[in-house]
């Protein structure tokens, strides 16, 4: 007779409860020694669940079909000449932020749950950050594969990895991930897979992926597509992770706390730079970063913090000035970008006349009042062949590493500065939210690698902006930085796409 | 009350399990956006497997939906035969 089918939730019971063992020669905490130091307090490991029971032999199956799907459209999208088909090459700056900045992080997050999963004495939990770990690395692989195209025909892509070590804008998110994975283990699962992956990331994915759809990129939302079915999971796992820990033990619940408003803070900042993808860099617009907001965060988080309220717990701290920094701050990112094209590895433009009059319709309260004018400024300075690059290096927020940049959201033409002194020392944030961290755990905060005073230090390549960039940042002067107009990147699409004006052929013709 | 929501793929095997979600979920709202098919409810929101076998007209596991996901808001009860998501307000 056959064997009757096991039933998911006996499946997974037998994975995860039954595959443990009680060490005898060794004491536990000599295995786990990371489990006990945050202070969180775990009494009964068996109480850990996955609500999708997910097994290894379904997680090969379907992961395995995901895979076939996703590069089938690759290969289609390269052998049909994908790149040509994009709405702009303007559009790849997005793309390239996304390789330099953000790829890198899922390798990142790859890392962080294997170390993490080890730490666990709880079997459940380890087999959870197995199959993350597992995910991480596929989105790894599968958003370098999928622009590995664009690498044969722009530049900009060919240096992403060396680049997310060094390059000053990139430092953000890269301390973003090192901040996370050089905390404890408890931190970690909270950091990442609640406040990133639970509260924040569908504001990365979801815009991102209609953006790239919008823009004719086939291959970019297909692989985004591909990993955020994988997310529903991550998300899933991350609030998991939540009530599990405030179930455990009461006094859980003020270290939970602590760690959500960091951590919110933290993916707010970083998340700036989505803001200003979205806002900035796609040709052809989907949503503005503040509707993303109030859909993403403020609708769907709220919904969150309403079912979390049972545990004590509140919305994050700061929450408030993230609200009103929505229709401020893809604004005053775009600016510190613009200024510093020379030093990025991307070529960033002056919104056009059409892409103003869509920021004036999506910001009506604050773009024709502080952020047009500016605009209309820099693009009269570069018609009159003076485009503005700015020379000096910006003091950085000593927490998420972002230049002072940010305003007072009530008065948005002051600088929002906040000091402290440590140990004979002075230090800078960009807010509350970023001192507030730093204050609670200043000795992780001072060793922070900080891209402008390592400049200033003589650690980067050279004593000018031209050697850094091109010794230490291996940016290719002229030809991945500087403004998209005049870029061998806008050459090449123009003649692809026989775009050349009248007056381009003439020069050719003398 | 808060919604719960879940957002698929659009594509084929997506339209026979939203098709099934609305005839389950009285009240549900089905926002069609590009490349996706969004699905929000108030309180709860199920998909039953026996529907969506009916639907497609095969035998459906109910992880199979993991292949077209693409995002969820709320909290996730799965079994053989159902996944449902719900707020505990």
């Amino acid at each position: 007779m056959a064997a009757k089918k096991l039933s998911l939730k006996d499946k997974y019971r037998l994975l995860t409860r039954d595959l443990s063992w009680e060490p005898t020669y060794r004491d536990k905490k000599e295995i786990f020694p990371l489990e006990d130091f945050e202070g969180i307090k775990i009494t009964d490991w068996d109480k850990w669940e996955d609500p999708f029971r997910l097994t290894m032999d379904a997680y090969w199956k379907y992961q395995a079909e995901k895979e076939k799907k996703l590069y089938a459209i690759f290969d289609a999208f390269a052998q049909n000449n994908g790149h040509l088909n994009i709405s702009d090459a303007r559009y790849l700056n997005a793309i390239k932020v996304f390789l330099t900045g953000i790829s890198p992080l899922e390798y990142s997050a790859a890392q962080g749950f294997m170390q993490t999963g080890r730490q666990f004495s709880g079997q459940g939990a380890r087999i959870a950050c197995q199959m993350q770990a597992i995910d991480e690395l596929r989105h790894a692989q599968t958003q370098i594969h999928a622009m590995s195209h664009f690498n044969k025909y722009f530049d900009g892509f060919n240096e992403f990895m060396h680049q997310h070590q060094r390059v000053w804008y990139l430092s953000v998110p890269k301390s973003f991930f090192d901040d996370a994975r050089t905390a404890g283990p408890f931190e970690f699962m909270v950091a990442i897979s609640f406040s990133f992956e639970y509260v924040l990331t569908n504001l990365l994915f979801v815009p991102f992926m209609s953006g790239a759809a919008y823009n004719g990129d086939m291959a970019t939302v297909t692989f985004g597509f591909s990993a955020q079915s994988d997310e529903a999971r991550h998300m899933t796992l991350g609030i998991e992770v939540i009530k599990f820990l405030l179930e455990q033990h009461e006094d859980n619940v003020p270290i939970v706390q602590k760690w959500i408003d960091k951590w919110f803070w933290r993916g707010v900042r970083m998340l700036g730079i989505v803001g200003w993808m979205m806002d900035y860099l796609l040709p052809k617009k989907v949503m503005s970063w503040k509707e993303a907001w109030e859909v993403y965060y403020e609708e769907a988080g709220g919904a969150l913090f309403k079912d979390l309220a049972r545990y004590g717990i509140r919305p994050p701290k700061y929450v408030e000035v993230a609200e009103l920094e929505k229709e401020h701050i893809s604004h005053q990112f775009a600016f510190t970008l613009y200024q510093y094209t020379h030093a990025a590895a991307l070529h960033i433009t002056a919104p056009t006349e059409e892409e103003m009059n869509w920021l004036s319709e999506k910001y009506p309260n604050t773009f024709d009042k502080y952020y047009r004018p500016r605009w209309e400024y820099l693009r009269e300075q570069e018609a009159k062949g003076e485009r503005f690059y700015n020379g000096g290096l910006p003091q950085l927020c000593q927490t998420c590493q972002i230049p002072m940049v940010f305003t007072d959201m009530n008065d948005p033409t002051q600088i929002n500065y906040r000091d402290t002194h440590y140990d004979g020392e002075r230090f800078h944030f960009c807010s509350d939210g970023c001192k507030d961290i730093f204050n609670d755990e200043p000795e992780k905060y001072i060793h922070a690698w900080m891209p402008a005073h390592q400049i200033f230090m003589g650690n980067c390549g050279g004593a000018d902006l031209p050697s850094v960039v091109e010794n230490y940042y291996n940016i290719r002067m002229g030809i991945d930085n500087m403004d998209y107009h005049g870029s061998p990147d806008e050459a090449r699409w123009k003649e692809w796409k026989g775009l050349r004006s009248v007056e381009d052929k003439l020069k050719e013709a003398v | 009350m808060s919604k719960v929501y879940i957002a698929l793929q659009d594509n084929d095997e997506s339209r026979y399990i939203a098709e099934a979600i609305e005839e389950d979920n009285e009240g549900c709202t089905v926002i069609h956006q590009p490349a996706m098919i969004r699905i929000e409810r108030e309180g709860k929101l199920v998909i039953n497997r026996e529907s969506v076998e009916e639907k497609m007209g095969r035998d459906w596991d109910v992880q199979e939906l993991h292949i077209n996901l693409v995002t969820i808001g709320g909290n996730v009860d799965e079994s053989d035969d159902y996944f449902a998501l719900e707020w505990n307000q």
